[in-house]
């Protein structure tokens, strides 16, 4: 593992990157230096804090920044999906749930290679994942752990729907890309729907294609984040829970199911970042 | 604007007072002054031969989608008024969900269009065989891919990034009810070619006029989208 030489590539495709992490690079150098195995052994932790630090906290400011973390996010389902229908082709051959992961997997891949084109040269590289989330998670890949995937899978859709829904007004400058944005956010909220829909079949009966308050739908709670703010039902100042019209009141539930919520860059990054090893 | 409001039908979007009584009337598009507010009433509700303007800028993409969003408003309340023959239990509660969701919307740009909201639009549903599954759940479908697309479509008109927000914080609810009845039609069919673009992973968009034109099939007051952004 050559450290210096992974900031060199990061530099290129960043030019602020190494103003951003300057006083840990030379941490990092000084640390290099000591070539002992106790060094070496912190080097994952450390080389970790640092790209959080450098990619995960400031919204980008530019159009390629923005679709780079659209991009991440995209690789992390797409590798999800292929590992998954991999894993867990066998037990679902003949299914419609098996059909119904390829074409979300193909779809994810299609994103993937399409934002890839549209970003060019300097497409990030795809991160290595880890869907345990540091063991917070049960393997997924598991033949037993079929639900485990599928309550990974909303959370990812949710998460994918809610974050794109938050670059949008960063993509005001470009309308073409803002265009594309918009048409991966219908697709994702559109393979929600479906996820969910085959979460209830297999037992999580209140699970509903949309999204009701806050609730997780019996995700584990290290999940919650994907969660929070979708509880929101004043929108504009209009509340919207109590409107009355043609004899149907809307319920609180009904109200924060109308509407779903953005996530901010960093708090979509910060749920990416979990599975990101 | 007597001349120009539309005589109730058996098929009104019909507007009850009570409807808004607990929304704020604010009008928050941000034009404040009774004098602004009765010009771009006046604006809105002008109905000549070339049929009801919608108005300009992003009050009238507003406009539009508060059209749409009162064509689906008043499908679902019309389907969930009486079921078709054989809707299950699980069929009922998700389209009168789906029917909730649907005036919660049109109510909100009701409330927040205030003055410069277009009046309520004619449905015709003649074509709709309200009793039978197929003939409902094809209709749904048709409105629900086509709000999609038609949100899609207007995001990149919009001026504010405050309404490019409202209308992706609507439009991804239309996409999970789009897939619903899609697999509630044939199951697996969520992200069909005819929406999402093969090659790419891509849903389709439709400009105003494409989405009118084919709304227009549903609705009898005529909509002029001419002074829509484009």
């Amino acid at each position: 593992m050559n450290l210096l030489n992974i900031f060199k590539e990061l530099e290129k495709v960043d030019p602020e990157f190494n103003e951003r992490i300057s006083p840990r690079r030379a941490a990092i150098k000084n640390m290099a230096g000591f070539g002992t195995k106790v060094a070496l052994a912190a080097v994952p932790v450390a080389l970790g804090s640092l790209l959080t630090k450098a990619y995960g906290q400031t919204q980008p400011t530019d159009v390629n920044g923005i679709l780079n973390f659209a991009l991440t996010l995209e690789y992390l389902e797409a590798e999800f999906y292929t590992m998954g229908v991999s894993a867990h082709g066998t037990l679902l051959a003949g299914t419609p749930a098996i059909g119904a992961l390829t074409v979300i997997r193909d779809d994810e891949n299609k994103h993937v290679a399409f934002l890839r084109s549209a970003i060019g040269a300097t497409a990030v590289a795809k991160p290595n994942f880890d869907f345990t989330a540091g063991g917070t998670f049960p393997n997924p890949f598991l033949p037993t752990n079929y639900d485990v995937f599928l309550a990974l899978a909303q959370a990812f859709e949710d998460t994918g729907v809610r974050a794109y829904k938050g670059q949008a007004p960063n993509l005001m400058g470009n309308k073409t890309v803002l265009a594309a944005a918009l048409g991966i956010h219908s697709v994702e909220a559109r393979h929600a729907s479906h996820i969910r829909q085959m979460r209830k079949a297999r037992g999580a009966s209140t699970t509903k294609p949309w999204i009701t308050g806050n609730d997780r739908g019996g995700i584990p709670a290290a999940a919650q984040a994907v969660y929070n703010g979708e509880e929101l039902d004043t929108q504009a100042g209009a509340r919207i829970t109590g409107i009355a019209a043609d004899g149907i009141t809307i319920t609180s539930a009904a109200a924060t199911e109308s509407f779903d919520e953005p996530l901010t860059y960093a708090e979509a990054f910060s749920i990416a970042k979990l599975f990101i090893k | 604007m007597t001349k120009e409001t539309l005589k109730p039908g058996p098929e009104m979007l019909e507007e009850k007072d009570a409807g808004i009584s607990n929304l704020s009337r604010r009008n928050f598009l941000g034009y404040a002054g009774a004098s602004a507010s009765l010009l771009l009433f006046g604006a809105a509700c002008k109905k000549n031969d070339s049929g009801l303007d919608l108005g300009s800028g992003d009050i009238g993409i507003l406009n539009y989608a508060f059209a749409l969003e009162q064509l689906e408003a008043a499908f679902y309340i019309k389907v969930a008024s009486s079921f078709y023959t054989g809707a299950t239990t699980d069929e009922r509660a998700l389209l009168t969900d789906i029917r909730d969701h649907e005036v919660a919307h049109r109510e909100f740009f009701r409330a927040a269009l205030g003055g410069s909201a277009i009046p309520n639009l004619e449905a015709d549903f003649s074509s709709i065989d309200f009793t039978n599954r197929t003939s409902v759940l094809a209709t749904a479908k048709a409105f629900e891919d086509l709000g999609v697309s038609a949100y899609n479509g207007a995001g990149p008109l919009l001026q504010s990034a405050t309404y490019l927000t409202l209308a992706g914080k609507i439009v991804s609810v239309e996409a999970r009810h789009a897939a619903l009845i899609r697999d509630l039609i044939s199951n697996g069919s969520f992200v069909g070619t005819d929406v999402v673009n093969p090659a790419n992973g891509i849903e389709y968009a439709r400009t105003p006029n494409e989405v009118l034109a084919i709304a227009g099939t549903y609705i009898k007051t005529k909509i002029n989208a001419s002074n829509l952004p484009s």
